[in-house]
This record gives C-alpha cells, sequence and structure tokens, in this order.
C-alpha cells in the first residue's frame, strides 16, 4: 500500500477512534451531570422546608400535616432499624447459600439452585409486599409474635424491643422482607467471588488438613473478602432504598416506639404515602426534604463502607 | 407536477386530514381525587359511546388534582376536599359537587357481626385518639349492652397516604369532639395519635380485615365490596343508623347547600332523623374565566349529561347521586359564574 494511503486509512482510524473515545466519556460525564442536577434540585425544593425547621427537623418525631409541624426522626430511625435487621439476617443466610453452592452442593444441583437465587432476584418488589401483607404477616402475627412477646418480652435490657400486640405488621415484619429481598443479592455476589478462588489454594488447605469451615473462614473469606463487601454493599443499597415492599408491612405510623412489632414508618414509604396528597409548600418541601436525606444517608453509608474496606487492604499491606 | 410540488401536495393533503380528525375527536381531560375514579370512568365510557366525545381522567389524588387545575394543565380538577371560599377567589376557580358517598366505621371483632355494633361520634373520636383502647371498655359497653365484647386491645387502622376519605372522616370527629378539634383536627393528612396507616381504601381494608380486635375507616363501597363489618352510628337527631343510600340521601337532603357559597358544604353531621353521620361530595374545580370556551362548555355538557343520565350508573356503584334541586343550584352557578375571556356566559 503507498504511504499516503495508509495515512490516510490512519486518519480515519484515528477519527474513529477521538468520537468513539468522546462519545464513551460524554455517556460517563451525564452520569455525573444528572447526579449533581438530583442533587441541585432536591436541595432547591426543600429549601423552605430547611428555612422552616433548620435542624430541629432531624431531631424531632413530629409530623403533623395540619399544623404544617414536621420533623423526619420517625422515617430516618425506620430506615436506618429495617435495613439493620435486613443486614442481620441476610448476611449469615447468603453465606450459608454460596458456601453450600461453591464447596458442599453436589454438581447437578448447583444450576438449579443458582437459578433460583437468580429468579429470586428478579421478581418486583411489589410482589414482596403483597406476599408479606397477606401471606407472611398473619402467620407471623399467629405463631411467632405472640411467642416473641411472652419469652422475649419480659426480659430486662432488650425486652421492650418485642412487647406490644401481635399485629403481624411492624418494624421487624418490614425488616424481614428486606432480608428476604436482599438475600439473593448478596448471596450471587458472594458465590461469584467465591468460585474465583484458585483451587490451588484451597486443595492446599485441605492438604493440611483443613476443615470445610477452616477453609471457608481462612482461605475463602479473606481472599474475596472485598467482594463479601461489595455484595453487602449492594443488599444494604437496596434495603434502604425500597419503597413498595416496605410501605405494605411497615405500618406507615408517624410513631416513634422502642418495640420492633410496632407500626413505623421509613423515608421511602412516607414519601410514596404521602407525596401525592401532599397539599401546601411546606408540606412538599418537608417531603423533598426527606428525599434529600435519604439520599445523604445512602450516601454517608456507601462511603463509610469504602473507607472501612480501603483502612483494611492498607492494614493488611503493612502486615505481611 | 414537479417533485417538489408532488411533496407539498402530499403534506398539504395529510395535514388537512390530521386536522379534520382533530376536529371531530374532541379529547376532555381531568385529573384528581381517587374516589370517584370507578364513576368518572363509566361516566366517560358511556358518554363517548353515545356523543364521541373522550374524557380522560386521571386519578392521581385530590391534592394533584388541585395543583393540575391551577397550573391550567387539565380541563376540570377534582377534589373529595372542597376548596374554601377565598381559596377559590384566589386562583380564580369555581367548584360543584359531582356525587356523594359515605364514610363508615368497620371492625374486626370475632362474634361480632355486621350492622350490630353501635357507636356515638364522642366515642369514636376517642377510640382513634387513643384514649379507649379495649373493647370491654364501659363507654363501649354502655353502647352495645347485650353484646359480649372481648377484653382485647383496641389496634386502630387509618390511611397513610393523604385522603378525602380522612377529611370527611376528620371533619366529622372535629364536629362532634372538642377534643379532637384541638389535639388533631381535621385534614387530608393529620397527626394520628394511634394506630396503623394503611395505603389506600383497600389499603385499610385489607389491614382491617387482617389484624384481628382492630377499627378503620373506608368508603362506603368498600365496606360492601370486602363484606366488612360495619358498624352504626348514633347522629345528631341520637338515632342509630345503618350506612345505606338511604342513609346517604337523607344527609344531603338535610344541608342547606344554597346557603353554602362556593358549595363550601360538608355532609358530616347533619340533622334529620334518618341522615348517615359521615357523608361527604366530591367535587370538581374549573376556572372561572376560560381560555378555552369550547372545552369547557363540552365539560359542562359532560357534568350535566351525568347529572341527567348518571344516576342509575352511580347508584349501582354504591355512589350516591346528587338530589335533583341540587342539580339545579349548580347549573345556575355555571351560568353565574363561568365565562370566557372576554365575559361571555358559557352555559345557557
Amino acid at each position: 500500500m503507498p504511504t499516503f494511503l495508509r495515512e490516510v486509512h490512519m486518519k480515519r482510524h484515528n477519527l474513529l477512534d477521538i468520537v468513539f473515545r468522546n462519545i464513551t466519556r460524554l455517556s460517563a460525564f451525564t452520569v455525573l451531570v444528572l447526579l449533581v442536577a438530583i442533587m441541585v434540585s432536591l436541595i432547591i425544593g426543600s429549601l423552605p422546608s430547611i428555612k422552616a425547621f433548620g435542624f430541629r427537623f432531624l431531631t424531632s418525631a413530629e409530623w403533623n400535616p395540619v399544623t404544617e409541624e414536621f420533623g423526619a426522626l420517625v422515617p430516618i430511625v425506620g430506615t436506618l432499624v429495617t435495613s439493620a435487621i435486613a443486614l442481620l439476617i441476610s448476611i449469615p443466610v447468603s453465606f450459608g447459600i454460596a458456601l453450600f453452592l461453591t464447596e458442599l452442593s453436589p454438581r447437578w444441583l448447583r444450576r438449579p439452585l443458582g437459578i433460583a437465587i437468580e429468579l429470586l432476584a428478579g421478581i418486583p418488589s411489589i410482589i414482596y409486599g403483597m406476599w408479606g401483607l397477606f401471606v407472611f404477616a398473619p402467620l407471623f402475627a399467629e405463631y411467632v409474635q405472640p411467642w416473641l412477646i411472652e419469652k422475649l418480652g419480659p426480659l430486662p435490657i432488650f425486652g421492650p424491643l418485642f412487647q406490644g400486640i401481635p399485629m403481624g405488621i411492624g418494624v421487624l415484619t418490614a425488616g424481614i422482607i428486606l432480608a428476604v429481598m436482599v438475600i439473593p443479592f448478596i448471596a450471587s455476589v458472594m458465590r461469584d467471588v467465591f468460585e474465583v478462588v484458585p483451587t490451588l489454594l484451597k486443595e492446599s488447605a485441605y492438604g493440611l488438613g483443613a476443615t470445610t469451615w477452616e477453609v471457608m473462614w481462612h482461605i475463602v473469606l479473606p481472599y474475596t473478602k472485598i467482594g463479601v463487601a461489595g455484595g453487602i454493599m449492594l443488599g444494604l443499597g437496596r434495603a434502604l432504598g425500597e419503597t413498595m415492599a416496605v410501605t405494605f408491612v411497615i405500618g406507615n405510623a408517624h410513631e416513634l416506639s422502642a418495640s420492633l412489632l410496632m407500626p413505623g414508618n421509613s423515608i421511602s414509604s412516607a414519601l410514596a404515602n404521602e407525596f401525592n396528597e401532599a397539599v401546601g409548600k411546606l408540606y412538599t418541601s418537608a417531603l423533598i426534604e426527606l428525599g434529600l436525606i435519604l439520599f445523604l444517608i445512602t450516601f454517608i453509608v456507601l462511603s463509610l463502607a469504602r473507607y472501612m474496606l480501603y483502612m483494611l487492604t492498607k492494614r493488611e499491606g503493612s502486615t505481611t | 407536477m414537479t417533485k417538489l410540488n408532488r411533496f407539498f401536495y402530499i403534506f398539504g393533503l395529510a395535514a388537512s386530514m390530521s386536522l379534520a380528525v382533530n376536529a371531530s375527536a374532541i379529547n376532555l381531560t381531568g385529573a384528581g381525587a381517587t374516589f370517584p375514579y370507578p364513576i368518572y370512568a363509566k361516566w366517560a365510557d358511556t358518554y363517548k359511546t353515545q356523543t364521541g366525545i373522550n374524557l380522560n381522567y386521571q386519578s392521581i389524588g385530590s391534592g394533584g388534582g388541585i395543583k393540575q387545575i391551577i397550573a391550567k394543565t387539565v380541563d376540570f380538577g377534582a377534589s373529595d376536599m372542597p376548596l374554601k371560599p377565598e381559596e377559590l377567589e384566589k386562583n380564580g376557580l369555581m367548584q360543584f359537587p359531582a356525587v356523594m358517598g359515605g364514610v363508615v366505621p368497620v371492625i374486626n371483632v370475632p362474634g361480632i357481626a355486621a350492622g350490630q355494633f353501635k357507636l356515638d361520634g364522642k366515642v369514636l373520636a376517642d377510640i382513634f385518639l387513643g384514649k379507649i383502647t379495649k373493647w370491654n371498655d364501659p363507654a363501649l359497653m354502655a353502647l352495645n349492652a347485650g353484646t359480649k365484647l372481648p377484653n382485647e386491645t383496641i389496634t386502630v387502622v387509618h390511611r397513610s397516604d393523604g385522603s378525602g376519605t380522612t377529611f370527611i372522616f376528620t371533619n366529622y370527629l372535629s364536629k362532634v369532639s372538642p377534643e379532637w378539634k384541638s389535639a388533631v383536627g381535621e385534614g387530608t393528612a393529620v397527626s394520628w395519635k394511634a394506630g396503623t396507616g394503611g395505603k389506600g381504601n383497600e389499603g385499610v381494608a385489607s389491614y382491617v380485615q387482617r389484624i384481628k380486635n382492630s377499627i378503620g375507616y373506608v368508603e362506603y363501597a368498600y365496606a360492601l365490596q370486602n363484606k366488612m363489618t360495619y358498624a352504626q352510628l348514633k347522629n345528631h337527631d341520637g338515632q342509630f343508623v345503618k350506612p345505606d343510600d338511604t342513609s346517604f340521601k337523607a344527609a344531603a337532603a338535610n344541608a342547606d347547600w344554597d346557603k353554602a357559597p362556593g358549595f363550601y358544604e360538608l355532609l358530616t353531621n347533619e340533622p334529620g332523623k334518618e341522615s348517615w353521620p359521615i357523608t361527604g361530595a366530591t367535587f370538581i374545580l374549573m376556572h372561572k374565566t376560560q381560555d378555552k370556551p369550547e372545552t369547557a362548555q363540552e365539560v359542562l355538557k359532560f357534568f350535566d349529561w351525568a347529572y341527567s343520565n348518571g344516576g342509575k350508573m352511580a347508584e349501582a356503584m354504591d355512589y350516591v347521586p346528587m338530589p335533583e334541586k341540587v342539580q339545579q343550584l349548580v347549573r345556575a352557578a355555571w351560568k353565574a359564574q363561568l365565562k370566557d375571556n372576554k365575559g361571555k356566559i358559557l352555559w345557557k
């Protein structure tokens, strides 16, 4: 090929490259721009409420649309508590699922079980909500809650968490439904990362006489730490923002109660419930501020998790 | 014919055809209250088969309906809570009642059948204030002598979303209980002192059906369709009444519509031996000065038709049509208040 033709060819190539690079860059920046735009519009929308209530908005449990007195404490607590319950249940269960699938399960069972878990992740959240309200809550009220109230209610320190009447719905129910919803996310990430652990490492440990549990705990888990934490974060992100399923079962009451069996509220379900019919500037603005707070909570929790991971890997670097 | 000419010819033909289509298909849009949505949809459907005019109603909630009509994005708004005369004035709106319904206290107490349980306004308010917490409270025993009431805690169920149903219910409680009025007040959403919240009438209905020893309030149609245990209420005249079309109509008939400026009339705690005390109308909102007079006229024609021909359909769906007397008042108000931007009267 003559030189000048090759140059033309190269030029065209370069041009394509530049165009392609800019398109991808544009897509990446769109995400940033959107994020900032959402943030800015949330702040502008919540300005009237921020001006009216200031810092008190975060500490007040009052939510009175008639007198236009708003405080976000109840939904904030509800969001954090339900997500904490969800993680408390879903982390050990997901770990068990992933462990079984990668180490213990007979080969023919792995695929069907794996697919079942992924299908669970694909179920729309409203289905979980309906299942929670129509199936889970009545059974929970009939068989589990009376036992909790009777056996755990009178205990000294954490007794107050389990006092009240067996209604079936409430903060604990919401936490359990959330756990069911996030298990497939955490479990499938855990399974995927467990699978990439080099067989050589595991076989060596087994060869030294380690039990399955020891291999899991000392070899697989340290090796996959970051991936596991990532899976948990993914689950936490979903739990914090989940709306429909929680709205069905949390009880939607702006009341602060020590008991997990009593109804509460979460930020996203308060928004889902009240935004449509919110009359007046301050009411709408208070709801938008709730949205802003949820945004910030998610942001803080996720950055804390990243920071923890960072510290963990750094410490590891210095000790070995 | 050149290529270009032919292009313009075809283009023109297409344009004139699309214009013709537009002219024949009038689209009316409305948005607002969810409670009357089923009947508006039914009316719209029947009206379309008779006149070819399409009415598109979006049940986005009363609050949304008010916002939309003020922003003029719809031809009419709908709200379960009437706007106060000064609010109407401020936004240049007029309102009229379209159809009525009743709010009914429903209970789930094992062993008690529908219509068997009796309540009065003050006791109902005390239950929702969290002051009466047991089903065998002396106040409830006194109203229900002879009925065996369990020694169980009452679970109160209310709406979690803002709602016209809540407005009618809390308006009634404010009228009969001074304590309710000062502690909670009235509104589409209030600060509840007790209980748990369900989303929508169906949410409250399903909570009450699933939680033993609970009490809630729903639109009459929901109580009926879900076969719920409704309670009798003591009305303004001291009579115990059951919720049905007779008692709703009695409440509407006894209301002073002609003395209510801007149809700001709430049918709660109306006098009359047969009146159901928690009755309410749902309202239509329109701009007094219309930029699109033809569309506004079509909206009026639709509601005129619904008043004259839609009563049976409303009753079949457990709504209560407006009394003849009120319909005449509404038509008079259309004539007096609705004008186009040159001041011409729209309704003759």
